[in-house]
């Protein structure tokens, strides 16, 4: 080949579409069964822990007796956290171990750790605690954070409008990742190293560093591979990392704490539980004013919830532009196991009632559900609920558009309201912010990222984790595309906290947005400076200057950038055993740009079968305190059986600070598909849903005395 | 304790042990065969199926007393394979591998499938998929994976 056409080829490559998919980088190891996730590491002499958990809701503790211990075996509680015994989170209001005040049914006591699973778990029966037990408390009266804004005329807005109002309710959701939670410690001289299934490895060491009151230099965090997390192991792993690392620090030996699937159902953290009330004030048959009241039970301990809570809080008004807004809500503190993050944080639980109860406005009011929606969407430059502004171009007009046409939208609609058709079909429409809110990437997680190039190869180097999202071939197919190299000189390897630098969480669908946007940054320079051999490269998070945001009064622009989606869902319903079958769903997005079509597809998918679940399957409950699915049988997620061809579209809407244009895309496919699911059952059965998940039972109750 | 063999990744293998030992546990504990994961530990999501005698089977539900002069192929056997190859190039291809705990469990109930039914339907495909839990994908590009594994791999099953 001559000289000018290998130039010609290397120019049309270069311009060719990130977007275009590449097979994952980590294919072949997790396909062979090579892939080394926590409960495959093993060492020489390694023992195993298992946790001792209180037996009450509520209560103190007033002795413990532990079996004459096998040589060999230890207890380790809090009396040997030689550091703070509490876990640092967001909110830090949880014990590594209790010492005394218990607040939840199997909160952790104490590890028994030794070299025999089986010795351990007759230990653990023996073990006997004496209590002095209270009542627990379930119902929501306990509020423990109350945030509260409002809008335009606020309050006032309300006088002299009818008046519509409906009332909507979530229930827990569980991960239910396939590989529970887990990690394996040991000591490397005076350092404890922790390798772990976590999406946050300085979250781990910054919570370890305070247990162990150790320095930064001796605390060791590495990721192991991840199976599957979905915020399950955004704050979760912090609790049991300080745990099994105040064991390693005390016993001196490599420890593995993995949890059974029943413990991991029952002790860690599940999406909060919802209530939401709205209040419409009408005037010209739109929604003049809306009037919010928001409640999430926190269950034991607040964590994340306060934030959850503002998550849900700032999404009130959906996809819509509603001028008048009086809005508060409440994080409530009960005695059940405590909720935390999960996809979506705070989001599904408020799309799902905000666009039911838009939706029954428009019934009320005898309109088009559609039209009605559509007069009411935000546009570019609208003020947000909190007065930020949408600042980028809003293609949801197009996106509906795009999503009715492929699914036959107003065909099926309408021929699906006759009477006794038991069939239906639902469209939500939806965004999610992208990054933490506000200020937080700015003022709190000051990301950085470091490239190194060395010879002929670039490592990137970043705290940001791979758990099935994609992200390992996503950051090196960024980079060798920026620099016009082969991806398999681009080297990413699971994070390691004594060789990368703190990037941040791998949550908020910030990974590709902001980190990617950081590396995108670095690896212009790396591009700039090629001609040295061995350097390293090292930025920071800039926030763009137009973002303000006040905390306190929930005032400015909450997030840098939205994503925006429109799911469209179709269901039969038995006319006598009331299951709900999914037979189709679409869904069109815009998430900036896709650095790889088929991860973004992967994404779309696996969110909307999450949000599915979530909406029409997932049943998740307490009997005073105590989580009553223990396990995958009780617990039912979606099957292959359950869910059905699913069809998605992109659209290009580049946002001008993330790499390509990207904004973020984990969550978001999450949040609409309660809804749009919810709508599809409402069409089958002719009556209006206020909860979810739409169980069988539901439908009973609804066909029954619901309203029409 | 027993004397027990069993044909395990093509070679005879023979050793004392419990008769009521999880299948699972002899596989990793004492094999390192890590390939077979544990999910869920009583046989609702297939992260640690494997074949026995070319049927798939949850090594976490099955004792090792059920596989004495049996054959059991794992993932890390099976990957030896040519039906392997097409399989997992196949799950590549169509993004159906995620966070991959439980792609082994998918790639041997895709065999398991295939080797019963070469031409399976989408409804077929769909249940024989249906005792392995997958929480990343939503199967759509799982099932996607398998038609293209059986049209590519025509003849191998």
């Amino acid at each position: 080949m001559s000289n000018w056409c290998n130039q010609l080829l290397k120019e049309v490559i270069c311009l060719k579409d990130i977007s275009k998919s590449i097979n994952r980088v980590d294919n072949d190891e997790k396909a062979s069964g090579q892939a080394k996730y926590v409960a495959d590491i093993k060492y020489e002499g390694m023992l195993y822990a298992i946790t001792v958990r209180s037996s009450i809701v509520k209560g103190e503790i007033i002795n413990i007796k532990y079996p004459n211990l096998p040589e060999g075996y230890y207890v380790v509680d809090y009396k040997d956290i030689p550091g703070k015994n509490i876990v640092k989170v967001i909110f830090s209001d949880m014990p590594v171990f209790t010492e005394k005040t218990i607040s939840y049914l199997y909160e952790p006591i104490a590890l028994l750790v030794g070299p025999d699973k089986e010795v351990l778990n007759k230990l653990l029966k023996q073990v006997s605690i004496d209590y002095k037990e209270d009542e627990g408390v379930f119902d929501w009266v306990d509020s423990v954070i109350h945030y509260s804004f409002d809008k335009g005329d606020g309050k006032k807005a309300f006088s002299n409008k009818r008046i519509i109002e409906y009332t909507y309710e979530t229930s827990y959701q569980e991960q239910a990742y396939i590989e529970t939670q887990g990690f394996v410690g040991y000591p490397e001289e005076e350092k404890t190293t922790l390798i772990g299934s976590i999406q946050c490895p300085y979250y781990v060491k910054n919570a370890v560093i305070q247990a162990l009151g150790e320095t930064e230099d001796n605390v060791r965090v590495i990721q192991a591979t991840v199976g599957g997390a979905f915020g399950g192991k955004e704050e979760f792993p912090s609790l049991i990392g300080c745990q099994l690392a105040v064991a390693v620090k005390k016993i001196k030996k490599p420890i593995q704490l993995v949890y059974e699937r029943e413990e991991d159902m029952l002790v860690t953290t599940k999406r909060h539980p919802a209530k939401i009330k709205f209040k419409a004030a009408i005037k010209d048959d739109r929604i003049y004013a809306l009037g919010v009241f928001a409640g999430i039970d926190g269950g034991a301990t607040i964590g994340l919830s306060g934030v959850v809570l503002s998550r849900a809080l700032i999404a009130c008004t959906g996809v819509y532009t509603i001028d008048h807004l009086d809005v508060s809500g409440d994080v409530f503190k009960t005695n059940t196991v405590p909720n935390g993050a999960f996809r979506g944080f705070g989001a599904p639980q408020m799309f799902f009632a905000i666009e039911m109860f838009v939706e029954h406005v428009a019934l009320a009011l005898g309109k088009d559900v559609l039209e009605f929606k559509k007069a009411h969407l935000a546009k570019q430059n609208d003020f947000t609920s909190t007065m930020g502004i949408f600042r980028d171009p809003i293609l949801i007009p197009e996106m509906i558009e795009k999503a009715m046409e492929k699914s036959l939208y107003l065909e099926k609609r309408k021929e699906y309201d006759k009477p006794n058709s038991y069939k239906g079909i639902g469209m939500s429409i939806f965004f999610h912010g992208c990054g933490f809110t506000g200020s937080g990437e700015k003022n709190v997680i000051k990301a950085k990222v470091r490239l190194k190039k060395d010879g002929d190869l670039v490592y990137i180097l970043v705290a940001a984790v791979e758990m099935g999202q994609g992200i390992k071939t996503g950051f090196r197919k960024l980079v060798s595309h920026m620099l016009d190299i082969d991806i398999e000189r681009v080297i990413f390897n699971n994070p390691d906290t004594d060789f990368v630098p703190d990037s941040g969480p791998t949550v908020a669908s910030r990974t590709m947005m902001i980190v990617g946007g950081i590396i995108a940054r670095a690896t212009k320079e790396v591009k700039n400076r090629w001609q040295e051999n061995t350097f390293v490269v090292e930025k920071e998070y800039e926030q763009p200057d137009y973002i303000e945001y006040d905390e306190e009064t929930f005032k400015g622009d909450a997030y840098p950038a939205y994503s925006w989606g429109v799911n469209i869902v179709e269901v039969e319903v038995d006319k006598y055993s009331y299951q709900v079958n999914i037979k189709n769903a679409w869904s069109v997005y815009d998430v900036g740009k896709a650095i790889d079509e088929k991860i973004v597809t992967g994404q779309a998918d696996g969110g909307l079968a999450q949000g599915l679940g979530y909406g029409y399957l997932e049943v998740m409950d307490h009997r005073v305190g105590k989580i009553r699915q223990k396990n995958m049988t009780d617990y039912i997620i979606p099957t292959a059986m359950d869910m059905c061809p699913m069809k998605t579209y992109l659209f290009d809407n580049p946002y001008a600070f993330g790499p390509y244009g990207a904004k973020g895309v984990g969550e978001l496919s999450l949040i609409g598909g309660a809804p749009a699911v919810a709508m599809a059952i409402e069409q089958a059965i002719k009556r209006r849903v206020h909860k979810i998940p739409v169980t069988p039972e539901y439908i009973m109750e609804l066909i029954k005395n619901g309203e029409n | 304790m027993a004397k027990i063999s069993f044909k395990l990744n093509d070679q005879i293998v023979e050793f004392e042990s419990d008769l009521n030992r999880r299948l699972l546990d002899v596989l990793r504990d004492d094999f390192n065969l890590t390939g077979p994961k544990e999910g869920c530990g009583e046989g609702e999501c297939g992260a640690c199926a494997v074949l026995l005698n070319h049927e798939i089977v949850n090594s976490c539900c099955t004792p090792l007393a059920n596989v004495i002069g049996q054959e059991v192929i794992t993932i890390e056997g099976f990957s030896k394979t040519k039906r392997y190859e097409v399989i997992k190039n196949a799950f590549a291809n169509t993004g159906g591998v995620q966070c991959g705990f439980c792609t082994p469990g998918m790639i041997i109930a895709t065999e398991s499938l295939l080797n019963k039914n070469p031409h399976p339907t989408d409804f077929e495909i769909r249940i024989g998929l249906s005792g392995n839990l997958c929480r990343c994908t939503g199967y759509n590009l799982i099932v996607e994976a398998v038609k293209e594994a059986f049209k590519v791999g025509e003849g191998l099953w």
